[in-house]
C-alpha cells in the first residue's frame, strides 16, 4: 500500500487542480484573519482571552470567518481530490495493469484514500501554521497551552470532516464510469449541502410551524428544533456545530433554549473536555457519514468486474 | 504445465462469455489464442491473472489457483492488457518505477531492470519524456517493457499487435519471439489476426463463443485445405476432362483460356499429365492456406 500512497499523494501535490484550489482557500482566509486582526487593532479588549482562537471564528464586516471559509470552500477541494480517483484509472486502461501486479484490490483503495486524506492534511496545517505566524507577527505574544490543544482538536475534527467530502468524491469516482458525471455529482451534492439545504430547511421549518414575531417560546422553540433537524443532515452543519464549541471557549450550545437562557448562562469558558461534550453527537455523526460513504465506495469497487468493454 | 484450465465458465450479468474452456500450456511455449472478437480471449485472460473470478471451473496458474491465491500468480505473471494505459503526465521510467515499488523490487536492482527493458523494446532515448507524447507503437512497446521489469515466468499479452503498422507488429513479434529463446519465458498472447501470430507461436487455439474449437500447431491447423491451381491455354475438351476428376473440388473459368481450381492433395500429379496432355500451361499451383475466417468456418460446420 506504500507504493500506492507515495504514487497518489505526489500526483496530488503536483497537479494544478491541486494549486489553485489551495490558493483559493489560502488568499481567502488570509483575508480573513487579516480583517481580524485588524478588528483586534481597533478593539484591543477583544484580544483578551483566546485570541489565537478568534481569528478563525471572528471577522469583523460582511467577511465570514475563517471557520466558514473552511466549512464552504474545504469540501470543493477534497472533493475535487476524490472525483476521478478510480474511473480515471479505467478510462486511461491503468487500472488492469496496476491490479495484475501483486497487490491486494483494497490495498489500491485505501492508499488513494489516504493519500488524498494526507494531501488535505498538509493544506489545512500549512494554512493554520500560516494563520498562527500571521497572528504572532499582530499581537506580540505566543499561543498559549489550552489555545494550542483546542486548535489540534480542531484539525482533527477538520480532516475528519474533508474526509467525509473526500470519501464521497471516490464513491462517486466507483459509480460513474465517466468523470465528467461524477465531477457533476460531486458539486450538485457541495452545492445542495452547503446551500440549498439551508434554504430548505427554513421553508420547512416555516411550513410545518409558522411564527410570527409575537407567536410563544414554544413555538418558535418547536420552529428552530425543526430547522436544526433538517439541517444536521448536512455535514456542514454538523462540522459548524462540532468545531464551535471547540474554538469558542465559553459556547455552551446552539440551541434556542441556550439561547434565551443567556442572560442567567454563565460566560465563562468551559473545559476542552466540556466543550467536547457539548459537540460530541455532532463529532459522532460525521465520523458516521465519512465511514459510511468510503465504506460504500470499498464495497462498490471491490465488487467491479475489472472489464471496460 | 504452466497453464492448466479445465472447464472455465463465466457468466457476465447473464450473458455467458466462457463455456466450458479446456486449456493447458506447457513450460517455455509460445501459445496464440485466437478468435473473434467477443469470443471469450480476454475473459480468459483475466480469469488466469485472477482479475475476475470463473463462474465454473478450476485453474492452475504456475502451480497456484488465482482465485485463492491472486497474489502468489500476480508475482509470477506478467501482464499486458489490451488496451495498455500508462499515467500521460509521468514519463516512462517513472511509469515503470510504479509497478517495480508494487513488486516490492529493491530500488538498486529495480534502475538496473527499467534500464534494461527499455533497451531491449528500444525506447532508452525517450526514457525521460512524458508517456502522453509517445505514439501507439511505442506506447505498445512500452507495455512489453513494463511485462519485463518483472522477469516473469509467464507473460500474458492480450493483443500486442493491435492497431499497428505491420513493420511496428513485426518488431514486436520478434522481441516476444527473443524472449522465449533467451530468457525462457512462456507466453500467451491473444489476438485476431492469424498470420501474424502462426510466424511466432508454437501452438495455438481457436475461440469462438466461449469455446475452445480448435487447437494445434499452426502448420496442422492451416495445411488441411487442399490446394489451388490457375491453368493458361487451357481447351474445353481439359476443362471437361478435369471437371469429371473426384479430386477437382471446384472448377472455373476466371479469363479467356484461363481456369482456376480447387483440388485435393493427391490429385496433383493427375493435374499436371492432363495439362500437359492437352498442351496447356500451368500458372500456379499452391497449397491453398485457409484464413481464420475459413477456419473458423469449417469447424461450425462440423
Amino acid at each position: 500500500m506504500g507504493a500506492v500512497f507515495w504514487k497518489e499523494l505526489a500526483d496530488h501535490l503536483g497537479s494544478r487542480r491541486f494549486f489553485l484550489l489551495s490558493l483559493i482557500i489560502l488568499v481567502v482566509a488570509g483575508t480573513s484573519v487579516y480583517l481580524g486582526i485588524q478588528g483586534f487593532q481597533q478593539n484591543p479588549g477583544a484580544a483578551q482571552d483566546f485570541p489565537y482562537l478568534r481569528l478563525f471564528t471572528t471577522a469583523p464586516g460582511a467577511l465570514p470567518s475563517f471557520l466558514s471559509f473552511l466549512a464552504f470552500f474545504g469540501p470543493l477541494l477534497a472533493v475535487l481530490l476524490g472525483f476521478d480517483a478510480v474511473n480515471s484509472e479505467f478510462t486511461r486502461g491503468t487500472v488492469s495493469r496496476v491490479l495484475a501486479q501483486p497487490i491486494y484490490r483494497d490495498a489500491w483503495i485505501n492508499g488513494k484514500f489516504l493519500a488524498g486524506l494526507a494531501t488535505l492534511g498538509i493544506v489545512v496545517v500549512s494554512i493554520v501554521l500560516l494563520i498562527f505566524g500571521l497572528g504572532l507577527f499582530a499581537l506580540g505574544f505566543p499561543p498559549d497551552g489550552p489555545e494550542l490543544a483546542r486548535l489540534g482538536v480542531f484539525l482533527v475534527v477538520a480532516l475528519l470532516y474533508l474526509g467525509f467530502w473526500l470519501a464521497l468524491g471516490i464513491l462517486y469516482s466507483v459509480l460513474f464510469r465517466s468523470t465528467a458525471s461524477s465531477a457533476l455529482a460531486a458539486v450538485a451534492t457541495w452545492l445542495f449541502f452547503t446551500l440549498f439545504l439551508y434554504m430548505i430547511a427554513g421553508v420547512v421549518a416555516d411550513q410545518v410551524v409558522p411564527v410570527r414575531a409575537d407567536s410563544p417560546a414554544e413555538a418558535w422553540l418547536r420552529h428552530e428544533n425543526l430547522r436544526d433537524f433538517i439541517l444536521r443532515f448536512s455535514p456542514v452543519a454538523l462540522f459548524e456545530e462540532a468545531t464551535l464549541p471547540i474554538l469558542v471557549p465559553s459556547y455552551r450550545g446552539l440551541s434556542l433554549l441556550a439561547l434565551l437562557m443567556q442572560p442567567g448562562v454563565p460566560t465563562n469558558p468551559l473545559p476542552l473536555g466540556q466543550s467536547l461534550l457539548v459537540g460530541w453527537p455532532q463529532l459522532v455523526g460525521l465520523l458516521a457519514l465519512t465511514s459510511v460513504c468510503f465504506a460504500a465506495a470499498y464495497l462498490v469497487f471491490m465488487r467491479r468486474e475489472i472489464r471496460t468493454s | 504445465m504452466i497453464v492448466e484450465a479445465k472447464g472455465l465458465k463465466k457468466e457476465y450479468r447473464g450473458v455467458r462469455a466462457l463455456d466450458g474452456l479446456d486449456l493447458a500450456i506447457a513450460e517455455g511455449e509460445i501459445y496464440g489464442l485466437l478468435g473473434p472478437n467477443g469470443s471469450g480471449k480476454t475473459t480468459t485472460i483475466l480469469i488466469l491473472l485472477g482479475l475476475t473470478e470463473p463462474t465454473a471451473g478450476a485453474v492452475r496458474v504456475c502451480g497456484h489457483d488465482p482465485v485463492r491465491e491472486p497474489l502468489a500468480v500476480k508475482r509470477l505473471v506478467g501482464y499486458m492488457p489490451e488496451k495498455v494505459g500508462f499515467y500521460e503526465e509521468l514519463s516512462a521510467v517513472e511509469n515503470l518505477r510504479y509497478i517495480t515499488r508494487l513488486n516490492g523490487i529493491p530500488e538498486g536492482e529495480a534502475r538496473r531492470r527499467i534500464a534494461e527493458a527499455l533497451e531491449q523494446v528500444g525506447l532508452r532515448e525517450v526514457a525521460h519524456r512524458p508517456v502522453a507524447t509517445f505514439s501507439h507503437g511505442m506506447r505498445q512497446r512500452l507495455g512489453l517493457a513494463d511485462v519485463l521489469v518483472k522477469r516473469p515466468k509467464l507473460a500474458i499479452l492480450d493483443e500486442p499487435t493491435s492497431g499497428i503498422d505491420p513493420e511496428g507488429a513485426a518488431q514486436i513479434l520478434d522481441l516476444i519471439r527473443r524472449l522465449r529463446d533467451e530468457a525462457g519465458m512462456t507466453v500467451l498472447l491473444s489476438s485476431h489476426l492469424l498470420h501474424q501470430v502462426q510466424r511466432v507461436c508454437d501452438r495455438v487455439g481457436i475461440l469462438h463463443r466461449g469455446r475452445m474449437v480448435a487447437e494445434g500447431r499452426v502448420a496442422e491447423l492451416t495445411a488441411s485445405g487442399g490446394y489451388l491451381a490457375r491453368v493458361g491455354r487451357a481447351s474445353p475438351r481439359l476443362r471437361a476432362r478435369l471437371e469429371a476428376e473426384d479430386w477437382a473440388l471446384a472448377v472455373e473459368e476466371v479469363g479467356p483460356g484461363e481456369l482456376a481450381l480447387t483440388l485435393a492433395e493427391d490429385g496433383r500429379p493427375a493435374l499436371l499429365r492432363f495439362v500437359a496432355e492437352e498442351g496447356g500451361v500451368v500458372l500456379e499451383l499452391r497449397p491453398k492456406q485457409p484464413t481464420l475466417e475459413e477456419i473458423y468456418l469449417r469447424y461450425f460446420r462440423e
